[in-house]
């Protein structure tokens, strides 16, 4: 049986706008994508599985709640999809309000559990078809259906406005300056090598990373610039929303923005659902199979950069680290050997999590989960009991997130468990232990 | 009677599982069209990949957690396909209704297999009843179904051992064989069919797409 606590969460998005709904616009839009935005692989999915309960254990929320079968992938599938599709549609205000919680709150869509079912089904699909019924009917929790109004508004995740975006670069040029004199944020550099694409919340909340990749850009010499109008947030929460118009629409932007600069290749910051979105997700919605130019992770051209001796790092971060590998980059591109080979290089004492790699647990963050916001938090603490024990078992100080979504998930983790670590991303520790070049 | 199972339904039998399983895997192949995306994302290396470490067994990481599961979930599969082909019993029909003669399974070895498989669907129900995690989403059908699949084998051993009436055990066990046949196609069991595409467009994905691996 599911927590009454949880279940019990009021959330305007989801409540005030199920009370909004008519019995036949229910009905109506559930049939509509199940019949004519789903095809094959839904009935194929619905077919195939024979109930075997084999991804329970493969999900942090399961594991985390004692094993509560209401937890269990399938379970989740059946108590959203499988009823949707039972009775046809018709569907009460209570049973939506539950399939909000579950597929917005309790599924990461983190993929874990198709490694665990034998037959591949991908139940995080199915959880992202509940989203897309949810979407069109309304019903989304607030703080998310807020990042993908601002998606649709301004294109990108956080109101960021246009003289914002400037104003912020060129005070997080002014920041590198101080630490290594001669960088540069070069905007709108046709022919560049390399775009840098960051998602919404560095401009707002996290600039000192954009300084922090600025400087290491810096170092190793490259040929970069950063797009200084709308296409440069590469984030993408309409995806998790399931408003994949507007989802198409800032994917799309983001790799016009791209091929306008006639860049040989994106390189990201260190974000995972990104990923995710640019390389996979939108491309899939707008009909490539993959993206026109390509795309490298923060992770991997860190990999790139320290390997080739580009970058050289002159000091090692001594205390007892650990590493949380994002779903996106992990399962989502297999970066997980490249981001222990850079975690190694700048720390002397590395401990990784059980399990870890491709067989990793979410942060239960990701996945739009987080962006969820205040009145789901304790719900969302309640279902990665798994990950707090997992980093305690490590006894590591320091959790090393290459992931936005991880780097707060894991911060809420740690106060809520009270484990006494601190959290960073890689860029802050490159810019303490890199070998900077002579002013 | 016997003429009429050894006969007339064999052919109602092959022709609705076979021509079942055509239809389904035609529509289905004309739904794949409409996502625009999954025919262009299967890799026969990376489905194949995925495939090798499915289909064999302790090859994914799950499976070797679950040895117990794993070993009576590989031997029911692999007795359940290949008793029926073998057994002593049919390659003779196969033999006096087509003139082709294969291979058959000693008696002994038929016996055994059959049991494992009449075990393994018991195993599977059991465990539908005792794992809260199973047990919650487990339908009526789900018992149905492991019964269907059980019941060609019961009736078809009780028949060879000749513990009731043979020829009564013969009928039973013909019709109880072509209901699940017939059924294939249009029930879960219908994963005989797309386990294959479902794990090879998994590892697609996994592999092509996202660089990583899916056991």
């Amino acid at each position: 049986m599911a927590d009454l606590e949880d279940m019990k969460v009021i959330d305007p998005g989801v409540d005030d706008n199920i009370a909004k709904l008519t019995p036949e616009r229910i009905e109506r839009t559930i049939n509509r994508v199940l019949t004519e935005e789903a095809a094959a692989r839904l009935q194929v999915y619905l077919d195939t599985c024979v109930h075997c309960g084999l991804c329970a254990e493969s999900c942090q929320s399961y594991i985390s709640r004692d094993k509560d079968p209401d937890f269990a992938p399938v379970a989740k599938v059946k108590d959203t999809l499988w009823e949707m599709v039972r009775r046809e549609g018709k569907v009460d205000g209570e049973f939506l309000h539950n399939a909000a919680r579950i597929a917005f709150l309790e599924c990461g869509a983190c993929r874990r559990c198709s490694m665990y079912c034998p037959f591949g089904i991908d139940i995080s699909y199915m959880i992202m078809t509940v989203r897309r019924i949810l979407n069109l009917l309304g019903v989304v929790p607030q703080y998310l259906q807020d990042t993908t109004n601002s998606h649709a508004a301004t294109m990108n995740q956080m109101w960021v406005q246009q003289d914002d975006w400037i104003d912020t670069l060129m005070w997080q040029e002014e920041d590198a300056r101080a630490e290594l004199a001669g960088t540069r944020i070069p905007l709108d550099r046709e022919g560049a090598d390399i775009m840098y694409s960051v998602i919404g919340p560095e401009p707002k909340i996290l600039a000192q990373l954009i300084a922090n990749m600025a400087i290491i850009f810096k170092v190793v010499g490259a040929d970069w610039t950063m797009p200084s109008t709308d296409g440069w947030d590469n984030s993408n929460m309409a995806m998790y929303s399931g408003d994949f118009e507007t989802m198409g629409r800032v994917e799309r932007l983001h790799w016009e923005r791209a091929a306008e600069l006639r860049v040989k290749r994106v390189v990201m910051g260190e974000c995972g659902h990104a990923y995710r979105g640019a390389v996979y997700d939108g491309p899939r919605w707008l009909g490539w199979t993959k993206p026109p130019i390509p795309m490298v992770h923060a992770v991997e051209y860190y990999y790139e950069i320290i390997k080739s001796g580009r970058l050289k790092i002159a000091r090692k971060i001594e205390e007892p680290v650990t590493v949380q590998d994002p779903c996106n980059i992990v399962r989502g591109r297999g970066l997980h050997d490249k981001l222990r080979y850079v975690v190694n290089a700048i720390c002397s004492d590395f401990r990784d999590m059980e399990p870890h790699d491709e067989h990793n647990y979410c942060c239960q963050a990701g996945g739009g989960l987080i962006n969820c916001g205040p009145p789901w938090k304790r719900s969302r603490m309640k279902s990665n009991r798994i990950k707090a024990e997992q980093i305690h078992d490590t006894g590591a100080h320091l959790v090393i997130t290459p992931c936005h979504n991880c780097h707060s998930g894991i911060e809420d983790i740690i106060g809520f468990y009270k484990l006494g670590c601190h959290v960073s991303f890689i860029s802050e520790l490159l810019v303490k232990t890199i070998e900077m070049p002579e002013a | 009677m016997v003429e009429f199972v050894s006969g007339p339904l064999v052919w109602i039998a092959f022709v609705g599982f076979f021509g079942g399983l055509l239809y389904r895997f035609v529509t289905m192949a004309k739904l794949a069209k409409r996502e625009r995306v999954v025919i262009p994302t299967l890799s026969a290396k990376y489905g194949l990949r995925s495939l090798a470490h499915w289909v064999l067994p302790f090859g994914g990481a799950s499976t070797r957690k679950r040895p117990l599961f794993t070993l009576v979930s590989f031997a029911f599969h692999v007795c359940l396909i290949v008793t029926p082909l073998f057994v002593m019993g049919h390659t003779v029909l196969f033999q006096q209704a087509w003139g082709v003669r294969w291979w058959s399974l000693p008696d002994g070895v038929a016996d055994v297999m059959t049991l494992i498989v009449i075990f393994g669907a018991v195993f599977f129900m059991v465990r539908r009843l005792v794992k809260p995690e199973v047990r919650n989403v487990s339908y009526p059908s789900d018992f149905v179904i492991a019964l269907l699949v059980a019941a060609p084998f019961a009736t078809g051993f009780i028949a060879a051992q000749q513990w009731l009436p043979y020829r009564t055990m013969i009928i039973i066990h013909a019709f109880t064989g072509a209901l699940w046949l017939l059924a294939i196609p249009w029930t879960r069991l219908v994963h005989m069919l797309w386990f294959p595409f479902t794990r090879a467009y998994m590892g697609s994905e996994f592999g092509a797409v996202r660089h990583s691996r899916d056991w």
